[in-house]
């Protein structure tokens, strides 16, 4: 992706993000948020990780809206949230947040150097061997269900509790 | 001042970054209503996920997938970009979903007793 349309959608994500949190309706701003999952994940395809891009068009614009609308229908809020006027002492932590991590902003390497330090210490080794030692060309899925088996495998336990601690918590339709 | 605004240019992706953070930071703390608290968190959480996958552009790379054809012959790494933020950001939003689908779940819970998303309101009714 060309570096002015790449600034033109991190600009976008910036509205998009504010304007979830600004609108006081709650639909409106759960759909505000599957908008801004959907161009997160065309962001992420335009930097390459086309993976981590299909999951998030799954996951972040239609699963997670999904059940933010299912738990808007199942409680269906009569009320709209307040508005309620910023404490100072939240601004002040939020600003602090804010300074700090600009601040760590040179130590970082420049956007898409290929000599940056993350580039050049594990990863090279996994791409010149990883299709040889596993046989799988994209090298994603080689780390992910080769090299990283075990703790994908694990994932899936995560998930799982996730599903039984969901189905724990809903109450059931007939009490 | 135009070195500064120079330097400040060229690493305009970070700034991005934070200022999503500090959307997503700023929801969470401040906002009463618990369901803006959660979109606040998925922001967040986007965010720091947008952080790492960044690390592993490179310029005039492609996509991690090396050509079948490419057989025995080195495969030069600089034309790749870098595969290990992608593997360790799909394990994360995995960790994302579950966490926003137990939050919810609690949610619906919290709803059945108080009948508000308000935080104050619960806290009075406390």
């Amino acid at each position: 992706m060309s570096e002015v349309l790449n600034a033109l959608f991190l600009a976008l994500l910036v509205i998009l993000a504010g304007a979830a949190v600004r609108v006081r309706d709650l639909v409106g701003a759960v759909l505000i948020l599957s908008a801004y999952g959907l161009t997160m994940s065309l962001v992420w395809a335009g930097m390459g990780a086309v993976d981590v891009a299909f999951t998030e068009a799954v996951v972040g614009a239609g699963a997670s809206t999904v059940f933010f609308l299912a738990t808007l229908l199942r409680t269906l809020p009569r009320e709209q949230p307040r508005e309620r006027r910023a404490r100072p002492a939240t601004l002040v932590g939020v600003l602090l947040l804010g300074g700090l991590l600009l601040l760590a902003i040179h130590e970082f390497p420049a956007w898409s150097d290929p000599a940056s330090p993350a580039s050049l210490h594990v990863s090279p080794r996994y791409l010149r061997d990883g299709y040889r030692e596993t046989g799988a060309p994209n090298i994603v899925t080689a780390v992910l269900a080769d090299y990283r088996a075990y703790d994908t495998l694990i994932e899936t336990v995560v998930i799982f509790t996730a599903g039984v601690a969901c189905w724990l918590l809903l109450p059931r339709r007939d009490p | 001042m135009t070195e500064f605004l120079a330097y400040a240019v060229e690493r305009y992706t970070y700034w991005a970054y934070v200022a999503l953070m500090l959307i997503g930071f700023y929801a969470m703390i401040a906002h009463g209503n618990l369901l803006k608290k959660l979109i606040g968190m998925n922001i967040f959480q986007t965010a720091i996920i947008l952080f790492f996958l960044s690390i592993s552009a490179k310029r005039g790379a492609t996509l991690p997938i090396i050509p079948p054809e490419a057989g025995e012959l080195v495969v030069a790494p600089p034309h790749f970009m870098n595969p290990l933020p992608h593997a360790l950001m799909l394990t994360a939003i995995v960790v994302m979903v579950g966490t926003l689908g137990v939050a919810l779940a609690v949610l619906i819970k919290i709803h059945r007793t108080y009948r508000t998303f308000e935080e104050d309101v619960i806290l009075r009714q406390t």
